[in-house]
């Protein structure tokens, strides 16, 4: 096997916010291998949006980037013009509100015959038949019928399907898939998730998938990388991610799920509220004042990530803490 | 996959949705919106078919019948010299017309090109083109009009050019906010994201998505184009008699009203009044409908 398809190293973003530059993204590293899943978990804020932005070049105006994205060993961040064009056209993306990222005057059809068409040059006629199957591979059923549907025609998990559909149809690399479920209601959500990983292990398809669910995360992905306050703090094989974290941050995530086996008086919340990237102090561990960890030495300086155990872990006690972090963190 | 029965629930026909909504447009602008229009189409009609419909010459005088009034099948009398005012208007509204649509096409076009370059590239780009059209806001759509005639001769084509050039500044300004509105609608970024050039995004949705806006603004736009191309007419530097012109019509028979024989002069300037009225009243109600979706 070669390189990765997706290489993410030490990239920094600062946004422009009202004339001061404020970090959103803090040194993130990351791989995707060819047909691999990598989970993306953390709170609003973290940055999980923004190092998919950051992948495909969506950032907002004035973003300052720093560290590199490499995309089958080209860097994405040096791409302009036709080239940044071919390597869009390479990856896929689907967002958390399908019905916000549609045309909404345009039928289905030509949303999703469009990129074919002006694209990649398919014939009109050949384009609306790879649309109708695709349409039929999401199970969607009746598509010439929907093809000439108006968005606002289809419910939400139709129009996410659809959408899915049609990122397939160009023939994508790599999906990067923004809480493509959070806007749908849960057996809805069971299903557009079964369709996308049937799918994308049909198509040999690597894939990022963002998501606040730690445990929906880890159902469908190879490994789960998790972030908070615009930095990796772990990356670890999803298996085994909620039984043996290697960060408390993680630890503290999925200690907070409510199970549905157990009754709780009180659901165990982590304590304080989420930082935001800026927020964050830079010469010590951003989530040190709400760890129940935290000793003298988080605060002492920057966590560097390091491995461990097959996993990475940005957390100075990690070593120490090996074994107690698997039990709900409620210290 | 098992997504049958899911689908099959969620079956949902409602037939050529955008058709209804726009017959509903017309509909939806009132009483007034439906007079407006009408009259719009009378004057449309005489700007085609003007001078067939005219019964007499237009441009046939008969100095002995000057400051006639109205009688025996000539419904308006006649002018200063002895021509039958009706058909005179008839033939008039090509021009008067066809001025005002010169200026809006033109004016529309580079004013919604400034706009959307401006909004898609944004930046320094934007601050350019904002601060150009801020240095045109600066010139009267006359002044620039007079200018314009005085260095390539009286005719209605330098008026109309220089007037374009006057009121793009209007256009760019107001379809620029709409541009940018529009430019930052999530789903033009998952088009950016599924590759396709600024050029296509452009040309096949965001202005597609601006035209209820662009048909407002060229609808209220139009009647200002023919009030100050009528004034133009009537100063001597657009339209030359003895060519018909609503314009030139009242600027040859202002004599007649003090005279007494107020009839042709008034009877042009309320074609010019009606129809500009009809546009801005138009204009407005489908600003209104726009801007309410």
């Amino acid at each position: 096997m070669t390189g990765p398809l997706l290489e993410v190293d030490g990239l920094t973003v600062r946004l422009d916010v009202r004339g001061a530059k404020r970090a959103v993204l803090r040194d993130v590293a990351l791989t995707v291998h060819a047909g691999e899943a990598l989970g993306l978990v953390g709170e609003s804020g973290s940055g999980k949006s923004m190092t998919a932005r950051a992948i495909d070049r969506l950032l907002p105006r004035g973003a300052e980037v720093d560290g590199t994205v490499s995309f089958d060993g080209r860097d994405v961040n040096a791409l302009a013009g036709a080239d940044l064009r071919r390597y869009r056209n390479q990856i896929a993306m689907i967002f958390q509100d399908p019905r916000a990222h549609v045309n909404p005057v345009r039928r289905i059809g030509d949303y999703m015959t469009e990129a074919l068409r002006t694209n990649l040059g398919v014939s009109g006629s050949e384009a609306s038949r790879r649309a109708s199957d695709a349409l039929t591979q999401v199970g969607i059923d009746s598509p010439t019928r929907r093809l000439r549907q108006y968005p606002h025609e289809l419910s939400g998990g139709m129009l996410q399907r659809v959408m899915i559909a049609a990122a397939l149809l160009t023939e994508p690399r790599l999906l990067l898939a923004d809480e493509p479920t959070t806007a749908l209601d849960v057996t809805t959500q069971a299903e557009v998730m079964a369709i996308l990983d049937d799918l994308r292990h049909e198509f040999g398809l690597a894939m990022v998938f963002i998501t606040h669910d730690l445990e929906l995360a880890a159902a469908i992905c190879d490994r789960t990388a998790v972030m908070y306050a615009g930095q990796i703090v772990e990356i670890r094989e999803s298996a085994r991610l909620h039984d043996d974290p290697l960060h408390p941050y993680t630890a503290a995530l999925a200690a907070a799920r409510p199970d549905i086996e157990a009754t709780a008086d009180r659901l165990v919340a982590i304590p304080g509220r989420p930082l935001s990237a800026f927020e964050a102090p830079a010469d010590e561990c951003g989530f040190a004042p709400r760890c129940g960890y935290a000793r003298d030495e988080c605060r002492a300086g920057l966590p560097e990530i390091t491995e461990l155990d097959g996993g990475l872990s940005r957390c100075v006690r990690a070593h120490e803490l090996r074994g107690e972090l698997g039990a709900p963190a409620n210290a | 996959m098992s997504a049958g029965p899911v689908s099959a629930g969620l079956t949902v026909t409602t037939p050529a949705a955008p058709r209804t909504r726009r017959l509903s447009g017309l509909r939806g602008t009132g009483v007034a919106g439906m007079v407006s229009a009408a009259v719009i189409a009378l004057a449309t009609v005489a700007a085609i078919f003007g001078p067939l419909l005219a019964p007499y010459n237009p441009n046939l005088p008969n100095l002995s019948l000057a400051w006639v009034g109205p009688g025996g099948g000539h419904l308006l009398g006649y002018d200063f010299q002895g021509r039958d005012v009706f058909s005179r208007l008839l033939a008039g509204a090509q021009s008067s017309m066809l001025g005002p649509l010169f200026v809006v096409v033109l004016s529309m076009a580079a004013g919604a090109l400034l706009a959307v370059i401006a909004a898609w590239r944004r930046g320094a780009v934007d601050s350019v083109i904002s601060s150009g059209l801020d240095i045109l806001f600066a010139f009267p759509g006359i002044l620039l009009a007079v200018l314009a005639t005085a260095i390539f001769g009286a005719g209605l084509t330098a008026a109309a050019i220089a007037l374009s050039i006057a009121y793009m500044p209007y256009v760019a300004r107001v379809l620029r906010g709409v541009a940018l509105r529009e430019r930052s609608q999530p789903y033009v970024a998952a088009l950016e994201v599924q590759g396709s050039s600024a050029t296509a995004i452009c040309l096949r949705h965001l202005i597609p998505n601006m035209t209820p806006l662009i048909v407002a603004q060229a609808t209220i736009m139009f009647g200002w184009a023919m009030v100050d191309l009528a004034a133009i007419s009537f100063l001597g530097l657009g339209v030359q008699p003895p060519q018909a012109n609503w314009g030139v019509m009242i600027s040859e028979n202002q004599t007649g009203i003090l005279q007494g024989y107020p009839l042709p002069a008034l009877s042009a300037g309320v074609c010019i009044v009606a129809v500009v009225i009809a546009f801005n009243v138009l204009g407005e109600r489908l600003f209104e409908q726009a801007a309410g979706r």
